[in-house]
């Protein structure tokens, strides 16, 4: 009796963001009724549905990396910034004549030290995420620009534009690297201990540190990750465009990963998450963008109903309403023997 | 009198002076009126926007939609001076009480939903721009003579700096920002909430008020910055300004400012815009150095002004523990 | 006091009740002007919820308040404060950033033209403040002065904006010796002055320093209220741990007590404790007395490493190890059950499960996860074994109740295999049923050889099953009980500071 299929719980908890994409999706079949066409020319799929998979492709790199990061109840304000850096190595390292392999090694490694270098200040000199990542955040488009030396640096390596522009078996390889690596992390976390031990961070760091959990290495790496995630991120947006361009880069995008994965339902104040519903939460946005954008509407219209998406977002979030939703389902009758007597400590 | 809570000031400005004097070293023509005037136009908009900020950032808050509220407020005005007759003046009494509720909206809406203010003012970021663009997505002109007439408003030094009206805007707007913080019971209460909302509820301080206070006040100096960007470019453009919170709150943080609130000086935040704007002139000044020097400088200063606020923290509380003796999280 | 003068503050019949609990229960409490009246009792007895009934915090469910004859009905802490009731709490609530000045007059600032005039506002600070015998500078930053200058800051705030009743609820509890001095100076001005103050602390000593009257709180209720000049310490302690202290004969166990497993020597933190030495056998319980405040929890603390020690070693087993954090206590296979349950045991958002065998998880390391299966195992025994009552171990722990919860943490470092389990508090704030249980299991683990190092304010649970006694008062060893020397009353002696001496020459 005490043993739960996990499998439901998954479904229950990603429900709702399911039924928004299913919203979102259907808006764009009234809009375009072949949204899910999917046309199969010179061995590469096309159609809408494709679009936005593919165009969804860094958001959902950025929420990957950054829902393990608000998981820990912080924030990396830097990833934009840092998807900029990243894409100025790739381009330079093939500039170089170096090959793309090392050029995308080259790129990851520097994500990564972006993120070591968030999570130093985060975790072992404490400084508030929103303060720390904040520096990058204003600082890395610099030094972007310092590798790029100013321009938009194109390159024509055909085995790096593959990453953003090229098929994998007809499909957009994008797609493919954010789906390896959401169902990658999804593993390393779940089937590790690490998701619970950083649920555990998020939570009650004190009381983690008193059970023993080394909570300083784990953030540092969560932030580690989540440059990881940018850097990816950023070699894809420079391999879509054959350039890397250090001004536009990730602009904004750590707001829009950030959305999805609040989207996602998971909370800003930290604790359980699922990566699985950030990813399905990137959809969302870019769904959205795409309905806009094949309803004719202007595009002006996308930051408005994101605006009102965190909105909402918000109201349903904020703690005096789910105060106000749980004595609600509080007064519903329920039976389990444990909780029949919710001890009120406040007797002192 | 010089006292413990004015090092980080004392700091700035020593970075300030050297900054200057550096300049003065290498371009010695660095050191006129010319420049100096230059400096406050240049960066009239971005200051009198900072002085809003400081006030958010003392109370331990934080504002990310002031650079979509200074583009929204020139397209708005460009918009409604070249589809209506008003006089500018209305437009800008008009969209100054816009901003003003925008901004007291996104503080009402932080106290009593108690969400976190970045999540809050993230959403007013999109929503200011969003309007902007559906009002215009295009570059639109001013064009009206009163425009010109604010704008031909200077005071030439002797020695050829053209100091115009809006750089003095922005110092009667330090100057009213300073009294505001340091000499009234609301910059008190400002103060009191970045020293921990529990004390100040506890010692009175009316918290929804002072909330909705600071942002409106840091909406409706977006405003006027807005007014003043308009005036500086004789244009409203809904892609402008983009990323100038990072800019202001910089300003802030390099004025002296504790970014988790409670310590600072809106005087600070004067000299933190004169400091990034400095950097900006030597690095035209050079012309082998490429712009994007400015940012990664600016980052860097913001680190170390970080990195200075942690450790003066880190002594006071020190000094705290040894007497409490109480244990503290390391 | 005499019946003759008419009580500034008059509380009859105040109730309160919080679901499932009733915290007050037809309290009474009169303040005289001009007297200083201690508010005793152990945590959970009620005093913090009188005090928030006083002022405003709390509505109170019953009874009535007057103040000067008028019945009052404050319904914040602004409002009472209006009407004359100021208090000060143990942590100072005022704003560090802020001047002395600032402090001192937020809300109420000089003000001309809305310009707050700062030269005023600091002349009228030092006058104020030099009438509480501080000659400091009111325009430095509160932050820059002691605790306990910031303490009389605080009370210097609230007379001056209320001046009929003063509330100091445990103001002394992070001041040192010469602190404490200064403030009794001050509170002994006042008291001249004619306010009425309150004044609640966990330290005996300083009760009978200052105080002119007692009244003890137990379970919510007013056990009594003594003219403290006719009472000894003893009879206080008696009153505040209630039950008949008449030593029942336990049946001591003795013997059984194993090799040496860990010697603690000399450790200490400045400020937190003094230099403590204890010698810990497989097989023993020793059990941690004293008041709130005496160190219990600071000693707990220390020796698993939540806080860094200044001084002093710990050897296991005759090695000396070295323990910087919890991590490395949990490596070397000790265990703590924290006081604070809510804020350093649980992680409430996380199932009971998880919660569980988090501290085997991470001792494990995340590489290696324990198979789900194994987790159930776990989980699934400790469960039938502690009789944890819960619908699923799929629900977030916070939902338990506190002996619940208590029991699933228990269960946490049981799972861990622990070699010295440390528990801190381990009945607090659970009913009966869960209490006896826990003192069972205390027992069959000490049978089991474990050493247990227990800290609790029960004294009859430490004489039930501790093997030794150790009693702390202010931050200081004082002394150790064994084998019949073990009863409520010699403890509660020893806690007073009476025949002291006998007790370990005995």
């Amino acid at each position: 009796m005490l043993m739960p299929g996990p499998k439901s719980s998954v479904l229950s908890r990603i429900t709702p963001q399911l039924i928004i994409l299913g919203v979102a999706l259907l808006l764009n079949v009234i809009v375009l009724p072949d949204f899910f066409h999917i046309d199969f020319r010179n061995g590469r799929m096309f159609g809408n549905l494709i679009d936005v998979l593919n165009r969804g492709a860094p958001v959902a790199l950025l929420a990957i990396g950054m829902t393990l990061v608000i998981a820990t109840r912080g924030i990396d304000l830097s990833v934009g910034a840092v998807m900029a850096i990243s894409g100025a190595v790739a381009a330079s390292m093939v500039v170089d004549g170096h090959g793309w392999g090392t050029a995308l090694l080259a790129a990851l490694a520097t994500g990564g030290l972006c993120g070591m270098w968030n999570g130093v200040l985060v975790a072992v000199l404490r400084i508030q995420p929103i303060v720390a990542t904040l520096v990058l955040m204003v600082a890395g488009r610099g030094i972007a620009q310092l590798i790029t030396e100013g321009k938009i640096l194109t390159f024509m390596n055909e085995g790096l534009i593959h990453l953003g522009a090229g098929t994998i078996a007809g499909v957009p390889t994008p797609i493919l690297i954010w789906i390896v690596l959401g169902v990658l992390m999804m593993l390393a976390v779940r089937r590790t201990a690490l998701g619970m031990l950083i649920e555990s961070i998020g939570i009650n760091e004190r009381s983690s540190r008193l059970a023993g959990i080394n909570s300083r290495v784990l953030l540092i790496c969560v932030y580690l990750v989540s440059g990881f995630c940018a850097a990816l991120a950023g070699v894809i947006v420079a391999a879509d465009i054959k350039g890397a361009d250090a001004n536009n880069a990730g602009l904004w995008l750590e707001l829009d990963a950030i959305l999805a994965v609040v989207i996602g339902g998971n909370s800003l104040l930290g604790g359980r998450f699922s990566i699985l519903a950030s990813l399905i939460g990137a959809l969302i946005i870019q769904s959205v963008n795409s309905v806009i954008l094949l309803s004719g509407l202007p595009p002006e219209f996308n930051l408005v109903i994101k605006a009102l998406l965190i909105l909402a977002i918000l109201v349903i979030q904020s703690p005096r309403i789910s105060y106000l939703l749980y004595m609600l389902r509080a007064t519903e009758p329920r039976q389990d023997p444990g909780q029949s007597k919710p001890k009120e400590e406040a007797a002192q | 009198m010089i006292r413990s809570t004015h090092l980080p000031l004392i700091i700035t400005l020593a970075t300030f002076v050297l900054a200057f004097a550096l300049c003065g070293y290498a371009y010695p023509s660095m050191l006129s009126t010319r420049v100096v005037a230059n400096l406050l136009t240049d960066n009239a908009f971005l200051g009198i926007a900072a002085v809003g900020m400081t006030f958010v950032i003392l109370s331990g808050g934080i504002d990310l939609s002031i650079g979509s509220v200074i583009a929204f407020t020139g397209v708005f005005l460009a918009v409604i001076l070249r589809e209506t007759s008003i006089h500018p003046l209305m437009a800008f009494a008009l969209v100054l009480v816009i901003t003003t509720a925008f901004g007291g909206a996104m503080g009402a809406l932080i106290h009593y939903l108690e969400m976190p203010p970045f999540i809050v003012t993230l959403a007013g970021m999109f929503l200011a721009r969003g309007a902007a663009y559906v009002l215009s997505t295009e570059s639109v002109p001013i064009t009206h003579e009163f425009y010109d007439v604010l704008q031909d408003l200077y005071w030439k030094a002797p020695s050829g700096g053209r100091f115009r009206l809006i750089g003095g805007v922005m110092v009667l707007t330090f100057l009213v920002g300073i009294i505001v913080a340091h000499r009234t019971r609301f910059g008190q209460n400002v103060y009191a909430l970045g020293g921990g909302q529990q004390a100040a509820r506890l010692m009175g301080v009316p918290l929804a008020s002072t909330t909705i206070g600071i942002y409106a006040i840091s909406g409706g100096l977006a405003g006027l910055s807005g007014i003043v960007f308009s005036l500086y470019t004789s244009a409203g453009y809904s892609l402008a300004t983009v990323g100038v919170e990072l800019d202001a709150i910089a300003a802030v943080v390099i004025g002296g400012t504790l970014l988790t609130g409670g310590y600072g000086f809106v005087a600070g935040t004067f000299f933190g815009i004169l400091i990034m704007g400095l950097i900006q002139t030597y690095i035209v000044f050079d012309g082998t150095l490429s712009s994007w020097w400015t940012k990664i400088v600016i980052g860097g200063l913001l680190f170390a002004f970080i990195l200075l606020q942690k450790g003066l923290t880190w002594a006071t509380q020190a000094r705290q523990r040894t007497v409490t003796g109480s244990a503290a999280p390391s | 006091m005499t019946d003759d003068i008419r009580p500034v503050l008059h509380a009859q019949g105040i109730s309160k009740f919080f679901p499932g609990t009733i915290a007050l229960d037809d309290v009474e409490l009169r303040l005289y002007p001009g007297e200083v009246h201690a508010l005793l009792g152990e945590n959970g007895a009620g005093k913090s919820t009188l005090i928030k009934c006083l002022t405003g915090a709390y509505q109170r469910d019953g009874g009535t308040i007057t103040l000067d004859g008028q019945e009052v009905n404050p319904q914040s802490t602004a409002a009472s404060q209006k009407l004359g009731i100021g208090t000060v709490y143990q942590e100072v609530n005022l704003l560090p950033n802020l001047t002395v000045a600032e402090n001192l007059f937020l809300g109420r600032q000089p003000v001309r033209y809305g310009i707050v005039s700062r030269r005023k506002m600091n002349a009228s600070a030092r006058a104020t403040l030099s009438g509480y015998g501080l000659d400091i500078d009111p325009a430095e930053p509160l932050s820059a002065y002691s605790v306990a200058i910031q303490q009389v800051v605080a009370i210097a705030r609230a007379v001056e904006m209320s001046g009929k009743v003063l509330i100091l609820d445990e103001p002394t509890a992070s001041l040192d010796r010469d602190e404490v001095q200064l403030l009794f100076s001050v509170i002994r001005q006042l008291k001249a002055r004619g306010l009425a103050i309150v004044f609640i602390t966990h330290f005996l000593d300083q009760v009978f320093d200052i105080s002119d009257r007692a009244t003890v709180l137990r379970n919510g209720r007013v056990v009594g209220t003594r003219l403290l000049q006719d009472v000894t310490p003893k009879d206080v302690v008696t009153l505040m741990l209630g039950r008949q202290l008449e030593a029942r004969v336990q049946e001591r166990k003795t013997g059984a007590v194993g090799k040496t497993l860990i010697e603690i020597q000399n450790l200490s933190k400045r400020g937190m404790i003094e230099p403590f030495s204890l010698e810990l056998h497989e097989g023993e319980v020793v059990g941690l007395a004293g008041l709130l405040g005496s160190g219990r929890t600071e000693t707990a603390n220390l020796i698993f490493g939540v806080v860094q020690a200044d001084g002093g070693k710990i050897k296991l087993r005759g090695q000396d190890i070295t323990i910087n954090r919890p991590r490395d206590a949990v490596a070397h296979r000790f265990a703590l059950c924290p006081e604070d349950r809510k804020t350093e045991g649980i992680v409430g958002d996380l199932s009971v499960r998880d919660n569980i065998i988090l501290a085997l998880q991470a001792r494990q390391g995340w590489m290696r996860p324990i198979p789900r299966a194994k987790i159930n195992e776990i989980a699934e025994s400790y469960v039938r074994a502690l009789d944890i009552r819960l619908a699923s171990l799929d629900m977030p722990i916070r939902l338990l109740s506190g002996g619940n919860q208590q029991k699933a943490l228990l269960a946490r470092w049981l799972a861990t295999n622990p070699e010295f389990l440390i528990l801190d508090e381990p009945t607090r704030g659970i009913d009966v049923g869960a209490h006896a249980e826990i003192i069972a299991l205390i027992e069959q683990l000490r049978e089991d050889g474990m050493a247990l190092l227990v800290a609790s304010s029960e004294l009859e649970e430490l004489v039930a099953y501790s093997t030794r006694v150790v009693v702390l008062r202010d931050r200081r060893q004082v002394s150790e009980l064994t084998g019949d020397q073990i009863t409520p009353d010699n403890i509660v002696r020893a806690i007073a500071d009476e025949a002291a001496a006998t007790v370990e020459t005995a």
